[in-house]
Formats: structure tokens, C-alpha cells, sequence
């Protein structure tokens, strides 16, 4: 039971802290920037009403799922096959080079000239390419650096290419997979809010971008909360996913460690 | 933790047969080489038959034509500067403040408990989320990117920092420790070397967000630089300039990518992973 508690402080100890530092040190804030948290938090509810979450908030995430799923799907299906061949990826290396090196954000100019920037395509296809990436060269990285062992005993055995392809050599990569997946999911958080910024409709970073605009800064910051909380629901949820499709990684690390 | 790890092992697999390689080697190159002419003649043709329409998508010849001229104008060596200048400043602090933070709070069992949650919940908060702030406070001024690339680059740091003070050998630590090692003298001679891989990798992490963030700040706050240029160059229709600035954006990138690499191969010269790549 104590050792319950002793946990609970642990964790909430350092939160409470700081919420009651901001609390306190902002409670008497005439500084229009800084409200208080006391005058946040009154906004929280009319802010975000279920309209605007169902009008901003749902959109915004469906564009990033979108997004990220054909994003993990292109980037497994395309990885798995450069990893696999070693002409395709002495062809292809220094263009993934590049490619993996310029930043996602400046896609948003180049993509506005194809397909301008009010609608959903445009939002989407930015985001999937900046997820892209990081997939794509995990996947490679992963597969080309499955045990040999296993890849011999598959072929020894007989097996045929795509009963390799999934019992052998795609959970062999998945671990790097999920790195490079956690990786584009926040960058596909920071997109899907800078594809906002630019087109004029609703979404969460257009709404955000408004209270600013029109100086509504407690809604303004119940605005970035909301946004913090979305990044931890992600971080979380894909943790969770995480932690179940790759419990017998994390298990067979667990026992190297011990030994 | 497995994105540590993960990153951390490059290709630890003993290269076979010396004799096959540099063949092989030569021709990985040129194969590389006609990767990137097809992409460069791809586009190309794309663009001068029309396939898809040359006012969205130049000629690669005028991309390049355009990008010369660039070179030799006073603005872009500036905006360039600028660009370069704020991440190096922004990524120094962060990986600064990651360090020192990560050495104090790494080296206390209580405080790493005592700041496990906070970190967890504050690390996933998308840096973008602070651009409106930014803006009311710093408006277009160099703080703005400042603010965003420190916080960003700050977590990717520190837990790396964090997951490489506890990967210090207890063995090592107690032997420092029965030889009367001060706490100084641990930090440096034990924690240190264990950490030091951790804190590359950190490097690397954080180098890359820092330049997606600067180059954020500057598209789309206004802050002085190639990504404020970019936008211009966008919105008033100069379709080659634009596809020349996101190219030479792009080729800092992989600058960045290279000299952190180079960094890493000189730090870690000592370390196993650097030197099974060599032998």
C-alpha cells in the first residue's frame, strides 16, 4: 500500500509543484500576455465546445492519420524492397539521402503550387511525405540488418518468398519500424499544425493561429494545452501499441540485459 | 530503451571477404550516381512535356539556372548566414542545457524519479504549439526560432543523456568509487565515456529537429532567412527560385547530416561501434 503512495508522489510530486508555481505566480498577472491560470482555465470550457472540437480538432486528426497511415504503408511496402535488394539501394541511396535530409516544413510552399492549400489533399499529402521518411529508412536499416541466421534457416527450410516475407523478415525489422514510425508521428504533429497555419480554413492550428491574430490570448493558450495534450495522447496511444506488437522484442531485451 | 539502442549499433555485422569490396564499392557509386540522374532527368522530362504542368513543376535545368544566379546576390549569403546561425546558437544551448540537466538528474535515483513523469508528459508536446507565443512575444526577431529550436532539440537530448547515465556499468561506478573518486572526478573518467555514444546520438537527434524548426520559424513566423525567403519566393510566384531555395535548403541538410557523422566518427574513435566499421 505505501509503496503505492510512494509512487503516486513520485509521479504527481513534480507536476503539482509546477502547476501550483504557475497558479500562484500568475494569479495577480495584469501582463496581457501572461494571464492567469485561473483565467485559462475559465476559457477552457466555452473555448472548446463540442462544436469547435468536432468542427478543428477531429478534422486535424484525421488528416494527420490519414497522413501517417499511407505514410507507414509506403514506407514499409517501398523499404522492405530497397532493403531486400542491394542494387536497388546503392541506386537509390544518395536520393533517399537527400530527400530524408530536407525538412518537412519547407514541402508546404512546393505542394501549395500543385494543389493549393484550402482543401484536405494538400494538408495530407504534406503530411505523408514528411512521415515518410523516417519510415522508409528504418525499414531499410531494419531489414538489411536481420540475423543471418534466420534469413538462411527461412531459406533452408524452404520457405516460400512471402511466408518469409511475413513471418521472417518483417517482425525482424519491426523494431526498427516503430522507430522510425514514433519518430514521423511527431513530426507529422508538427505538420499537420504548420498545414494549417497557411491554408485559411478550420482546423486546430488555423483556430490557434486566430485567438492570436485576434489577441484572445486565454483562449490562445487553452489552444497550445490542447495542442500538449494531443501530443502526449499520441505519444501515449503509440506506446501502447507499441509495447503490445513488440512484447516479445522488449522481453528478449529484458533477458539480455539480465544476463 | 529501444530508440537508443536502435540508433546507437551501426551495422556491427564483421564485413566479409576484404578482397570483394572495393569492386563492389565502385560500383555501389555509380550506381548511386545514375540513382540521382534519373531522378534529375525524370523530372525533367516530366516538366518540359508537359506531363505535368511547368508552372508547378520547372525544368530541373532552370531550377539549378536560378539557383547560380542566387549565389551571386548579397541577400541569399545573408539569409543563409542567418539560417545557419541560428541553429548552430539554438542547437549549442540545447545540447548544453540537455547535458548538464540530464549529468544532474541522471546521477540522483531520487530525482530521476522524482522528474520521470514531468519529462514524459512536457517531451511530447509538439514545439509547434509554442509558435503562437513566440510570436506575441518576440514577433519576427531571431528569439522566436531561438525559443522553438532550444525547446524542441532540449528533450531529444536529454533522454538520450538520461538513458546513458544509467547505462554507466555499476561495476565501473563501484570501483571508482572504493578508489575514492570524487564526484567530479566519476563524471568524467566513468559516466562520461559510457555516455558520450548516448550523447552523439543526441548530437544527431537533435541537429536535425533543430534545422526543421529554425527553417519552420523562419516559413512561417517571418524570421530572417532562407525559410522566410522561400516563402516569399512562394507567394509571389517565382516557381524556380522557390524549388532552388528548398534545394539548397535541402543540401544543408545533408551537410548537417555529414559533419555530424564526421563528429561522431572523431568523439567515438575509441568506441567499438566506430572501430569494427573501420577494420
Amino acid at each position: 500500500m505505501t509503496r503505492y503512495f510512494k509512487q503516486a508522489g513520485y509521479a504527481l510530486g513534480l507536476p503539482v509543484i509546477l502547476l501550483t508555481g504557475w497558479w500562484v505566480a500568475s494569479a495577480g498577472s495584469t501582463n496581457p500576455f501572461w494571464p492567469p491560470l485561473s483565467t485559462i482555465l475559465e476559457a477552457f470550457p466555452t473555448t472548446w465546445t463540442m462544436d469547435r472540437i468536432v468542427g478543428d480538432v477531429f478534422p486535424s486528426l484525421a488528416r494527420l492519420g490519414i497522413g501517417f497511415g499511407i505514410a507507414v504503408v509506403l514506407g514499409i511496402v517501398l523499404g522492405t524492397a530497397i532493403g531486400l535488394s542491394p542494387s536497388l539501394r546503392a541506386l537509390s541511396e544518395p536520393v533517399l539521402e537527400f530527400f530524408r535530409a530536407v525538412p518537412p516544413p519547407v514541402l508546404v510552399p512546393i505542394i501549395a503550387l500543385f494543389a493549393g492549400y484550402t482543401g484536405w489533399l494538400g494538408k495530407i499529402v504534406t503530411i505523408a511525405l514528411g512521415c515518410l521518411w523516417p519510415i522508409l529508412l528504418n525499414t531499410v536499416e531494419g531489414v538489411r540488418g536481420l540475423e543471418p541466421t534466420l534469413t538462411d534457416t527461412a531459406k533452408s527450410y524452404r520457405l516460400s518468398p512471402w511466408r518469409r516475407l511475413v513471418f521472417v523478415i518483417l517482425p525482424g525489422a519491426s523494431p526498427r519500424i516503430f522507430t522510425g514510425a514514433r519518430q514521423s508521428l511527431s513530426i507529422g504533429v508538427i505538420l499537420m499544425v504548420i498545414s494549417e497555419l497557411f491554408g485559411a480554413n478550420r482546423g486546430l492550428g488555423a483556430a490557434i493561429v486566430q485567438f492570436q491574430r485576434t489577441f484572445a490570448i486565454p483562449q490562445m493558450w487553452t489552444g497550445v494545452i490542447v495542442l500538449g495534450l494531443i501530443g502526449v495522447l499520441l505519444a501515449t496511444l503509440f506506446k501502447l501499441v507499441e509495447n503490445r506488437m513488440l512484447a516479445w522484442y522488449v522481453g528478449q531485451r529484458q533477458i539480455e540485459r539480465g544476463a | 530503451m529501444s530508440p537508443s539502442s536502435a540508433t546507437l549499433t551501426p551495422s556491427s555485422r564483421p564485413r566479409t571477404a576484404t578482397r570483394s569490396r572495393r569492386p563492389r564499392r565502385s560500383r555501389d557509386l555509380w550506381l548511386g550516381v545514375t540513382g540521382v540522374l534519373i531522378v534529375l532527368a525524370g523530372a525533367e522530362t516530366l516538366s518540359r512535356t508537359g506531363i505535368v504542368n511547368p508552372d508547378f513543376l520547372p525544368p530541373v535545368t532552370e531550377m539549378y539556372a536560378s539557383l547560380f544566379e542566387m549565389l551571386g546576390e548579397g541577400w541569399f549569403w545573408e539569409a543563409l548566414w542567418l539560417t545557419v546561425r541560428g541553429w548552430a546558437i539554438g542547437l549549442a544551448a540545447a545540447m548544453a542545457l540537455g547535458i548538464v540537466v540530464g549529468f544532474v538528474i541522471g546521477s540522483s535515483a531520487f530525482l530521476r524519479k522524482f522528474t520521470n513523469s514531468t519529462i514524459e508528459f512536457l517531451r511530447p508536446i509538439p514545439s509547434v504549439a509554442l509558435i503562437p507565443l513566440v510570436i506575441l512575444i518576440f514577433g519576427t526577431q531571431p528569439q522566436s526560432a531561438f525559443v522553438l529550436v532550444v525547446y524542441a532539440a532540449f528533450w531529444q537530448v536529454l533522454v538520450q543523456v538520461l538513458y546513458g547515465v544509467a547505462d554507466v556499468d555499476p561495476v565501473a561506478r563501484d570501483t571508482a568509487r572504493s578508489y575514492q573518486f570524487g564526484p567530479i572526478r566519476i563524471a568524467r573518467s566513468v559516466v562520461y565515456p559510457t555516455a558520450l555514444p548516448y550523447i552523439m546520438t543526441a548530437f544527431r537527434l537533435g541537429a536535425a529537429v533543430a534545422l526543421i524548426l529554425e527553417i519552420t520559424a523562419e516559413l512561417v513566423i517571418g524570421v530572417d532567412g532562407l525559410g522566410r525567403e522561400l516563402g516569399v519566393a512562394q507567394s509571389s510566384g517565382a516557381v524556380p527560385e522557390t524549388y532552388a531555395l528548398v534545394i539548397v535548403i535541402g543540401f544543408i541538410g545533408v551537410a548537417v547530416n555529414l559533419l555530424v557523422r564526421l563528429i561522431e566518427r572523431k568523439a567515438l574513435w575509441w568506441h567499438p561501434s566506430v572501430r569494427s566499421e573501420q577494420s
